[in-house]
């Protein structure tokens, strides 16, 4: 019943998108081929899907992104795990990881095209900076916001290292580490299309700059709903994820 | 020598520059099968005993000793039961109580079949596969006696266990902890700020006065096993203690000049 109710909020809520959107299109008085409507777009889709073109990138895109965010979401954690159980050594990893931390990913981007070349290399680059921080922070405060309680209970019955990690150390930081991931690819999925704009010669990014060169705004259009769908779809998957390991855990409901 | 032997223990902390004592000058002798109460309001370092003997904070003064040896770190022989009942809510109970017996090299089987009798002892058999939070603070306890005695420990540490729990639920557990005592024989040391918790179930109460911590006096409570919380001989033991505390009234107050 929950399900059938959301699906039931997500149509409407598309749908006055596109009325919004029709609306615009007809009062607006931009030319057609900058400003398409949503008709067009959606033909525009239709094309990119018969051609195959759409999927190509799709492919792409997607390999791109599980491949940075997957590496920095494993790499993230395993160190903040490690990190956050020794505080003494992230006191003086800390400061320049909040130097590093503010900076946009795509300001690395000339450095990474110029080390890199283009290819998938640059937006894998970006897409793992992306996620890198956040995840990595969260996971560290959330080891160290463990309760002392269960170090006790761990060590009154003799479970050490390196059981103790998976054990207790893990599970008991699952929890916000989870919620971490959850959010970092958000921000992963963003800058995948910026990475791959600059970075790259295929994908759903390049597909942007291409329709953009060929003054093809429906197809520009069509893509930026085709990103928001996919990232829509990859956060109600991971959320779903999330939950399951939540709920195997003994985590709310 | 006693089983546990604590000479001239003391304990103190530094805190910004200053020292701090925490404890002080504690004697204590506790035989095998003893159910000891640490009594004392808060900041008399009953806890403060008590991890001492436990081992999760070393005295820094005198001599604390269990079977004749100095204790350094807390031991897999001996289980200590927090107020807040330390369950890992990310296991099920039956899981919880497998805890302690999993770094024991026990096979699986003989894992579940040892959780499950004291699941029952606790009679909780019917919650094996729950998680802690679906439990009361009172059954989490249950949960938690029955891993500190899967384990099979010598002695049984139990730092204000039913502190949280309603007066109702309490005396139940106060009971059934009795009962349990009886049939598995433990060396039971139990902090408590409850004196008729203490005179309920103590074979000797240690009462405790802070500032700095130490121990005021030791009282044996006379009542066996018989123990009812309305006869004159245990208001007499409680009567005692509130003797100890400075807690009861003066009879020559009144004086006009």
């Amino acid at each position: 019943m929950k399900k059938i109710l959301s699906v039931r909020y997500v149509i409407v809520s598309i749908l006055i998108l596109i009325v919004i959107w029709q609306i615009l299109f007809l009062v607006s008085d931009y030319s057609e081929a900058l400003f398409p409507s949503p008709l067009m777009a959606f033909e525009a889709l239709i094309e990119m899907i018969t051609s195959g073109q759409l999927f190509e990138s799709i492919v792409t895109s997607m390999g791109r992104f599980i491949v940075g965010y997957g590496l920095s979401v494993i790499i993230a954690v395993v160190l903040g795990l490690i990190l956050g159980s020794l505080p003494k050594v992230f006191n003086y990893i800390n400061p320049t990881l909040q130097l590093l931390r503010p900076i946009s990913p795509t300001a690395w981007m000339p450095f990474v095209v110029l080390l890199f070349g283009i290819g998938d290399l640059p937006a894998i680059v970006i897409i793992f900076i992306a996620a890198f921080f956040p995840v990595l922070l969260s996971t560290v405060s959330a080891v160290m916001k463990i309760d002392d309680i269960y170090f006790r209970v761990s060590e009154n019955f003799g479970i050490k290292q390196p059981k103790l990690m998976w054990k207790v150390i893990l599970p008991a930081a699952f929890p916000q580490i989870a919620n971490s991931i959850h959010l970092a690819l958000g921000s992963a999925w963003i800058f995948l299309v910026a990475g791959e704009m600059v970075g790259a010669q295929s994908g759903l990014g390049y597909q942007i700059i291409d329709a953009r060169n060929n003054v093809r705004a429906d197809i520009l259009l069509a893509t930026i709903l085709v990103i928001g769908l996919i990232g829509l779809l990859l956060d109600f998957l991971i959320g779903l994820l999330e939950k399951r390991i939540l709920r195997a855990w003994g985590g709310e409901n | 020598m006693s089983y546990i032997h604590i000479e001239d223990a003391g304990k103190t902390f530094t805190e910004n520059g200053q020292e701090f004592t925490a404890l002080s000058g504690v004697n204590l002798d506790i035989e095998k099968g003893e159910f000891i109460c640490l009594l004392g309001p808060s900041g008399c370092g009953k806890s403060t005993l008590l991890n001492a003997i436990a081992g999760f904070d070393l005295a820094n003064q005198g001599k604390v000793q269990i079977d004749g040896e100095d204790v350094k770190a807390p031991s897999t022989k001996n289980v200590t039961i927090f107020q807040n009942y330390g369950l890992l809510p990310w296991r099920t109970v039956i899981k919880n109580i497998e805890l302690g017996l999993e770094s024991k090299g026990i096979d699986k089987k003989t894992r579940r079949e040892i959780a499950l009798k004291y699941l029952k002892l606790v009679k909780l058999e019917n919650f094996a596969n729950s998680f802690p939070r679906q439990l009361s603070g009172g059954m989490k306890q249950r949960v938690a006696i029955a891993r500190a005695l899967a384990v099979e420990p010598d002695i049984i540490f139990m730092d204000e266990p039913f502190g949280a729990l309603d007066a109702i639920t309490r005396m139940k557990l106060q009971d059934d902890i009795l009962d349990i005592c009886k049939s598995e024989k433990k060396t039971i040391i139990f902090v408590t700020h409850d004196i008729e918790e203490a005179v309920y179930l103590a074979d000797r109460v240690v009462v405790m006065t802070p500032n700095p911590g130490k121990v005021k006096g030791v009282l044996t409570v006379p009542l066996h096993h018989f123990r009812d919380r309305t006869s004159g001989d245990f208001l007499l033991v409680r009567d005692k203690i509130f003797d100890l505390l400075n807690m009861k009234m003066e009879d020559n107050i009144e004086y006009t000049i």
